[in-house]
């Protein structure tokens, strides 16, 4: 055990290294000439705005990026949220790159979590296959719709809602309460037509555990909203699905939590290509995020075992609410 | 330990099965183009040390400003440092895709009717996603 941390603590210690050195390198190496492919991207200067944090060099911002990220990662499995919910705000916040580039970053980097977190949680029988297609059928053909819309708006009325949706956010976080086995009284007609039950094995308590869901076609609704939402803002839903799975259709929490997070790996897939084509990915600031994200996540595991999870809880509520006042005052044009 | 009833199905360890090789590749190939746009040994699209100017932009304006490419047209400048990371980008965006068309012969075999038209939708749903077909207006 202590080996295996050693070796993931050097791991994590060699990348950061890497990326430190490649930036650092990247920064007084001669960069080869832009041959660009359709124009001389210099010759039609367009409205370049003037952000006195650009003037910084270029590295410094990804460097940065991978180190907040990091921490924001550990915070994320500290705290039980998707890295994409402190992703966004906080990045969008506090860093230089417009909005459009911090969601089509904050996007990728919840999907690779979700992928990343998707085989273990399916072989292990905790996400639900039979409960996550239907769901995410509506959810992710709402995120393209959320996605688009995303895109359209102003990036001043992005922020105001995605500080609203951040500070709503907070809010279900500071109250919502959770069900480890929710009763279901009586499965509806379209989960049982569907066949959207299981069973499996809940260590905790030594048993074998049967789940079915209810209230299906209200679920399937609120889908809609959240799948909106996520593609519009660049937000993982977890904050959204658990609730929604768990307290509304009855699934077992830790049934919800995996499904959720597998679901995640779908519904963001459809937004990102609605982000990707639109041109709305940099790799400077999508690569440094998503490392950054994944390492900080694997230690953030190891500190779980050690940690004080409701302290770290009310931490991470604690940096949202901040970051949520910053979207809103930004948006608004109070804080710039 | 669990018991054969808590097995999980034939098509979701076949789904797991893809995701984990697919996640692993798509992310080594993000990871070595990203060094290899940073190392500077291939031409790039924008300049590194001009991003900081083009990336407090719209996309929309970033787009024009550079007549930067849009939906598939960054496939026909994989030689440019920085669009070679696209190619893991859209690997792990696409891997749900194959996974799907993965589980579907099994949910076929197994006459589930239900998901195999909801795996279908959501075929054509993501496909039409990743097509580049929709447009977002201008602002």
């Amino acid at each position: 055990m202590t080996q295996r941390y050693t070796l993931l603590l050097i791991i994590t210690l060699a990348i950061a290294v890497l990326m430190t050195g490649g930036m650092v390198y990247a920064s007084s190496a001669p960069v080869a000439p832009a041959a660009q492919g359709q124009a001389d991207p210099h010759a039609t200067a367009p409205v370049v705005t003037e952000d006195p944090r650009s003037t910084a060099p270029w590295w410094v911002w990804p460097l940065a990026l991978f180190i907040v990220t990091f921490i924001l990662g550990i915070l994320a499995v500290l705290g039980g949220v998707g890295g994409g919910v402190l992703f966004v705000p906080i990045v969008g916040g506090f860093f230089p790159f417009n909005i459009d580039f911090v969601r089509g970053a904050g996007l990728l980097v919840a999907l690779a979590g979700a992928l990343a977190a998707g085989p273990g949680l399916l072989k292990r029988n905790l996400a639900s296959i039979r409960l996550a297609l239907p769901v995410a059928l509506i959810a992710s053909a709402a995120a393209i719709v959320g996605a688009m819309i995303g895109l359209a708006l102003k990036p001043n009325v992005v922020n105001i809602l995605l500080g609203a949706t951040i500070l709503f956010i907070v809010a279900i976080m500071a109250t919502a309460k959770k069900s480890d086995f929710p009763i279901v009284p009586k499965p509806d007609n379209l989960s049982q037509s569907l066949g959207i039950m299981g069973i499996y094995r809940e260590e905790s308590i030594g048993k074998d555990v049967e789940w079915t869901v209810h209230k299906t076609p209200m679920g399937l609704a609120l889908f809609v909203v959240i799948g909106i939402m996520a593609g519009m803002f660049g937000l993982g839903a977890g904050w959204a699905n658990v609730p929604v799975l768990n307290l509304l259709m009855g699934a077992p929490l830790k049934i919800s939590v995996a499904t959720s997070k597998f679901l995640l790996s779908i519904t963001d897939t459809s937004a990102a290509w609605v982000y990707l084509n639109q041109g709305a990915v940099l790799p400077m600031i999508v690569v440094p995020s998503l490392v950054g994200i994944m390492l900080g996540s694997m230690i953030g595991v190891k500190i779980l075992a050690k940690s004080k999870p409701k302290a770290i809880k009310w931490m991470v509520i604690g940096l949202l609410l901040f970051a949520g006042l910053r979207s809103l005052l930004k948006g608004l044009e109070i804080w710039k | 330990m669990g018991s054969e009833k808590t097995k999980a199905s034939e098509e979701q360890m076949a789904y797991a099965k893809v995701l984990n090789f697919g996640m692993w590749l798509g992310l080594a190939v993000l990871i070595v183009t990203f060094f290899v746009y940073l190392s500077g040994i291939m031409p790039t699209f924008v300049k590194i040390d001009d991003l900081p100017k083009y990336w407090t932009m719209r996309v929309h304006d970033y787009n024009v400003a550079l007549n930067a490419p849009t939906g598939w047209g960054w496939a026909t400048f994989v030689g440019k440092g920085d669009y070679l990371n696209f190619v893991g980008i859209a690997m792990l965006s696409g891997l749900t895709i194959l996974c799907y068309l993965v589980i579907l012969p099994i949910l076929i075999k197994k006459k589930d009717t239900a998901y195999v038209v909801i795996a279908i939708a959501e075929v054509l749903v993501l496909s039409l996603a990743a097509s580049g077909l929709l447009k977002v207006g201008g602002h």
